[in-house]
């Protein structure tokens, strides 16, 4: 049991680091980019290919994939998200839903339907793992990711609250013209912000085939993953998606531990009563609706 | 106000909009007539068709004119043949199963809309794929199912070849006509004049009294019927019923394609982009993998540099409009006084 919950907290840790690039994005940018999934799998063949080709270890990998992917970034949002976020909000979810296709398909042309994994390249630490407690181990990669989590995300909030560039991100987030009125550069600080998302996509991809193995069109379930992760922690802050990461993984282990094939089940269904209960607060208020039922509201 | 509205008048059928809905008519009755000289290939084929047309249609009616982009949609196709599957179970007529299917998909749609409704923008987006997601999940808990293996629709096989085949076509031919006609009617009413105020400005229409809410759920309810029917009849053309295809979300990416191509929120531009659909599968899509990362390249492309479609920009040039949904203020001429 106690088992269970300090393993669901570290697959917690590692759909916190899914979801950071994609709540990001959408905290700064009020873009929801559907081809997360698919470009963090896309970061998980590059570094497949990095170790697999030229015998670079993931870990040093992440020197190239994660300047790589911002390069990504710039060009997405060079290219696309800036053209169609102009014609409305509607726009970017079809855009990015197209790339995302793209991308999956381009990535099963070139690399077919055999699943890969980075775990063989990784040495020992793959299955190495720490004795907690009595029986009670941990594998160190996923401690690792958890840590990683923390950083990034601590290291995104830190980099929004202190520094001019963040306050520049966060202003255009606000109202983009009025922050180039005041001399915000708007087009710089988005690229600025898509380049970041991306970064965080690239060590995500890291922690997928680190993890476990991946295929082409992994993509779909990541995106899944991340959404639900955000929204459970309530979408505009970075903390809340770390504990949006870790009830998802906790509700996950229920519904497995219920039946065999509850793991998913689990989180989609915790995902949907958090919507429930957030609905049922926003409409007027849940005191006065105790109230009310009690009978003593006037 | 009065004078103004002595010189002017409203005019909602056009000269050229009564031919187009002549022909339009006209074009279905030659295609209900079809059995009786085309192949059994040509009429399979144009179930397939039909099918789309009911997809494209569908999802159009909740992106085009509710503003709600969905990626789950395939959620209520994998439930309409989910449904057909367990109601011929039942020992119904399989054509009775597809029907009350279509049903039961529309009904429970209701309870998703009310809270998916709640989401604006990506979030509806990827929360109907959630949706989608959880449905083919719990349906493939069911043991008459049997996972992934999936089952057949057997009680067609009661029926000869040749009467299933026209049947299906007929009952395809029927339905996406009945669907488009009441879109069509929907649009024209009070309830999409409050549609299209939303389209255009959601704070604007709600301003005046447009209620978005029960509009939106309405657009919701017909979509996942439509789509249920075209996932109950695409369930009769290919007899076996696998989860995994049925809910897979390439069928949202037809969708949005079809869409995109032929032009989003107008009432043709689905129509024309199912042809062209249609027209690409028929070529390309023994091109497996090529094929599909063209149709998402092509659906990058519209959406940047065409995001009105091919039938917005044929309507901007040609000043065309062959079903008339909308009001148009003409100056009054004198001449007949």
């Amino acid at each position: 049991m106690t088992n269970q919950i300090i393993q669901a907290i570290l697959l917690g840790g590692y759909y916190a680091l899914l979801a950071c690039g994609l709540s990001f994005m959408f905290s700064i940018m009020k873009i929801i980019n559907l081809a997360h999934g698919s470009l963090l799998v896309l970061s998980a063949y590059m570094f497949w290919l990095l170790a697999d080709n030229y015998g670079i270890s993931p870990f040093y990998g992440i020197f190239i994939i994660v300047p790589i992917m911002m390069f990504v970034g710039w060009g997405l949002q060079v290219f696309l998200l800036q053209k169609s976020a102009k014609a409305g909000e509607l726009l970017p979810i079809l855009t990015t839903f197209g790339l995302a296709i793209v991308i999956e398909n381009l990535l099963f042309q070139q690399f077919g339907a055999d699943t890969r994994s980075l775990a063989p390249y990784i040495g020992d630490l793959s299955w190495a793992s720490w004795e907690i407690y009595e029986d009670i181990y941990v594998g160190k990669t996923s401690v690792y990711i958890l840590i990683a989590a923390i950083i990034i995300l601590g290291g995104l909030h830190l980099f929004m609250k202190k520094t001019a560039l963040g306050r520049q991100i966060r202003a255009t987030a606000h109202d983009p013209e009025t922050a180039g009125l005041v001399g915000v550069n708007a087009r710089k600080a988005s690229v600025i912000a898509v380049a970041l998302a991306m970064g965080t996509v690239a060590v995500s991809g890291l922690a997928l085939g680190i993890r476990g193995v991946f295929n082409a069109y992994s993509g779909g379930p990541q995106l899944l993953f991340a959404f639900e992760a955000t929204i459970i922690g309530g979408a505009a802050s970075l903390w809340g998606t770390l504990i949006g990461g870790i009830i998802l993984a906790l509700a996950q282990t229920i519904g497995a531990n219920i039946h065999p094939q509850g793991f998913l089940i689990g989180g989609h269904a915790i995902f949907f009563t958090v919507l429930f209960i957030r609905i049922f607060l926003s409409k007027g208020g849940m005191s006065r609706r105790i109230k009310s039922v009690l009978g003593i509201s006037r | 106000m009065s004078k103004w509205s002595k010189s002017v008048y409203i005019e909602r059928w056009t000269p050229s909009s009564r031919r187009a809905v002549i022909i339009a008519g006209l074009i279905i009755l030659t295609l209900a007539f079809a059995p009786l000289f085309a192949s059994n290939g040509v009429l399979d084929r144009l179930t397939a068709l039909f099918v789309y047309v009911i997809l494209a249609a569908m999802w159009n009616a909740l992106a085009g004119y509710g503003g709600l982009i969905s990626v789950g949609q395939q959620a209520f196709f994998g439930l309409g043949a989910y449904f057909t599957i367990r109601i011929a179970h039942l020992g119904l007529d399989p054509f009775i199963a597809v029907a009350l299917s279509a049903i039961v998909v529309g009904i429970i749609s209701y309870p998703i809309s009310l809270i998916m409704l709640r989401l604006r923008g990506g979030e509806f987006a990827i929360g109907m794929w959630v949706i989608a997601s959880i449905i083919h999940l719990l349906v493939n808990l069911d043991g008459l199912i049997q996972g992934e293996t999936g089952i057949s629709l057997i009680s067609l096989n009661q029926y000869e070849a040749d009467t299933r085949l026209t049947t299906i076509y007929l009952l395809a031919l029927f339905t996406m006509t009945s669907l488009l006609v009441m879109l069509f009617l929907v649009l024209r009413s009070r309830v999409g004049s409050a549609i299209e105020a939303i389209r255009d400005n959601e704070d604007a229409a709600s301003s005046i009294g447009v209620n978005p809410e029960k509009t939106k759920r309405l657009l919701f309810v017909l979509a996942a019927f439509g789509i249920g029917a075209a996932g109950a009849i695409w369930l009769t053309t290919a007899t076996s019923f696998q989860p995994k295809t049925y809910f897979s979300v390439q069928w949202t990416a037809y969708m949005i394609f079809m869409v995109l191509v032929g032009g989003i929120g107008r009432f043709e531009g689905p129509i024309l982009g199912a042809l062209l659909f249609f027209l690409v599968e028929t070529w390309f899509s023994s091109s497996g993998v090529w094929y599909l990362i063209g149709l998402g390249a092509i659906a990058i492309i519209f959406s940047l540099f065409l995001p009105k479609g091919l039938w917005g920009e044929l309507e901007r040039r040609f000043n065309w409009q062959f079903l008339p949904i909308g009001y148009r203020v003409e100056p009054k001429n004198n001449k007949l006084e």
